[in-house]
């Protein structure tokens, strides 16, 4: 085989270069999608809030007046004012600065924990689907059994088999994302792995690594992109719910859970903590709803907008 | 049909088994075992190797697994480490309480959101359309555990029109169990609502662009007649199927509802047994949990493949 193989790549080359001159649309796929993108409102909306998320996240030092730790007990539960624009807490701690600084912990969790998850199930989806057999076998039946569990209870069980940390929190999130992740992957790798150009790059001896990543793995892009929204909201969702049912971060981190957790106790002289709290989160979650709505009609092949 | 159903149940024992395998291990995950919960600190080792012995936490972990795994299928759970009481006994209880919650979210997710899906839809584009959808965005980005808040916080709180948590047996006082499961109901109905009209919306969009539809409307039948009787009763299998999987993601929701309100469901006792390390709930009521959202998943496609019979005959090709 190994002689070979210069050959074949030759060929393939080739007829890549072939295939760009006569088939190269007038603009890319890419380019498509993402002119319908810009053209759907609520998508540039959600992108938009998205990035000042970010944005607030990762410059928290300099947007914030006060710490989010700092306790000043001559100031507890202040309404919303000027010098605190959501008022304090039941320590006198700023909320502005505790949900800004809460929003780093949110999106560092979903970050992560759906990157892992996105990576592990991208690799179990690609190869259960191409290679078939056994490890398909396997793959498909353990996807079976973590989709026998309510999402939520399933984060549950494993924080209360863990222990409570962000560490844990982000493993507990990723485990239960993976499976979704490995099922979107193979589903549509499935499709793929039959249809003729994997074949013909077989035929040419290609190596299974070479067509899975750039026959297979391009194709599978569109639905893992959108799924990824959706993960990311529903990670801002369970990371939150963690905290609130006190299994996720711990005191004094500041999350968003918590706070409104905190807030709901102290709701009848601090209504406004409960309520911002929420309200990050919700804001969180919708910027990536629309976005993730926005990508699937943007990347719909069949799609005519 | 009898060929499908068998293969259904046939699949979900393998299922069965792995459910139970991953809650026996979680289990085995957490650091230090029941005998440390039970007696704590202050105890001698040979006290807490007796009692581990009496327990058979010497034996090797299969051997636990197969032991315990056995007394399940007898429908033997365990004792509750707290109570003494048998995990059954306790779950019983408190699956009556779930259940009422649990069908009173998803009558009140289908009264809400199949309705406003369908109107959505026959007036796309117009003002009402978008109230609906943007609605429906709003309900399915909100997280249930905020907006259980906001409403304690509004109605029991601001205007004092509900109470804010507790329970009464519906057998005892049925006007104030409704009372008190109004609050639980609609928080857990929220999500679900919005999910359900979004879907009923574009499943009626897609079939109405059919062309029987066009056909339907070209012979000059009655517009309600088009929509009715053959729209959307064509939608309507999709739709059914949608709202059983709600019913199914929402015993993932009784968790947090449950422990918002206090209701005394199995979310409640979820979460309790998990703060109490009393395992043998933990594990009882996981495996409920999971077994009821497997059962649910099974009878929803069940009643799919029962009206459509491409579904049924899918199964040429196991595996896939």
């Amino acid at each position: 085989m190994k002689p070979e193989t210069a050959t074949h790549s030759t060929t393939e080359r080739t007829l890549h270069t072939a295939n760009e001159v006569i088939l190269r649309p007038e603009r890319s796929l890419t380019a498509l999608a993402v002119s319908r993108l810009v053209k759907n409102r609520l998508a540039v909306l959600g992108l938009v809030i998205l990035c000042a998320l970010i944005v607030a996240a990762t410059m928290a030092p300099l947007l914030t007046r006060y710490s989010p730790t700092a306790m000043d007990t001559s100031n507890r539960f202040q309404p919303p004012s000027l010098e605190h624009l959501m008022g304090t807490d039941q320590f006198g701690r700023d909320l502005l600065s505790r949900i800004v600084y809460a929003g780093r912990v949110s999106l560092t969790v979903g970050i992560i924990s759906v990157g892992v998850a996105g990576l592990l199930g991208t690799i179990m989806g690609l190869t259960s689907a191409y290679y078939g057999g056994w490890w398909d076998l396997l793959v498909s039946r353990l996807m079976d059994v973590l989709f026998a569990f309510p999402p939520v209870l399933l984060a549950i069980a494993i924080m209360a088999a863990l222990g409570q940390n962000i560490t844990n929190v982000m493993i507990a999130i990723g485990i239960v994302n993976t499976p979704i992740f490995a099922r979107v992957v193979r589903a549509t790798a499935m499709g793929v792995s039959g249809r003729l150009f994997v074949e013909a790059a077989q035929a040419l001896g290609a190596s299974n690594r070479r067509i899975i990543l750039k026959h297979v793995f391009p194709n599978c892009l569109p639905p893992l992109i959108v799924q990824t929204t959706v993960a990311f909201a529903w990670a801002v969702i369970a990371e939150a719910a963690l905290s609130f049912l006190g299994l996720g971060t711990r005191p004094p981190t500041p999350s968003w859970g918590r706070i409104l957790d905190e807030g709901r106790n102290v709701m009848e002289y601090a209504p406004w903590q409960p309520v911002f709290a929420g309200l990050a989160i919700m804001i969180t979650v919708f910027s990536l709803n629309v976005l993730g709505d926005g990508l699937r009609d943007a990347l719909d092949p069949e799609s005519t907008r | 049909m009898i060929r499908y159903v068998a293969y259904r149940l046939l699949l979900a024992v393998p299922v069965l088994f792995g459910i139970s395998l991953v809650v026996f291990l979680l289990i085995q995950m957490i650091p230090g075992d029941v005998v440390s919960a039970l007696l704590g600190m202050r105890t001698s080792p040979e006290a807490a190797a007796a009692l581990r012995r009496m327990f058979g936490l010497d034996q090797p972990l299969p051997v636990q697994y197969a032991r315990w795994a056995g007394a399940i299928l007898r429908g033997d759970l365990g004792h509750s480490l707290r109570t003494g009481l048998p995990v059954s006994y306790l779950l019983a209880s408190r699956l009556v309480v779930t259940a009422e919650l649990a069908g009173l979210g998803v009558l009140l997710a289908v009264l809400f959101g199949m309705p406003l899906g369908v109107i959505a839809a026959l007036r796309q584009n117009t003002t009402t359309d978008y109230v609906a959808t943007s609605g429906a965005l709003v309900g399915l980005s909100m997280p249930d555990f905020w907006l259980g808040t906001l409403l304690v916080l509004v109605f029991s709180i601001r205007l004092r029109w509900l109470p804010p948590t507790g329970y009464v047996p519906f057998s005892v006082d049925p006007l104030q169990n409704l009372k008190l499961m109004l609050m639980p109901a609609v928080t857990l109905a929220g999500g679900s609502a919005s999910y359900i009209m979004r879907m009923t919306r574009s499943l009626l969009l897609e079939v109405l662009s059919k062309d029987y539809v066009r056909t339907a409307r070209g012979k000059g039948l009655p517009e309600r007649t088009v929509v009715y009787a053959h729209a959307f009763r064509n939608a309507l299998v999709p739709i059914l199927s949608v709202v059983g999987q709600q019913l199914g993601y929402l015993m993932g929701g009784v968790v947090i509802v449950e422990a918002i309100f206090a209701v005394p469901g199995i979310g409640r006792t979820a979460l309790e047994s998990i703060y109490n390390r009393d395992y043998p709930v933990v594990m009882g009521v996981v495996l409920l949990i999971a077994l009821i959202y497997v059962v649910i998943n099974l009878v929803v496609d069940l009643l799919a493949a029962i009206v459509d019979v491409r579904i049924r005959e899918q199964i040429a090709s196991p595996g896939r």
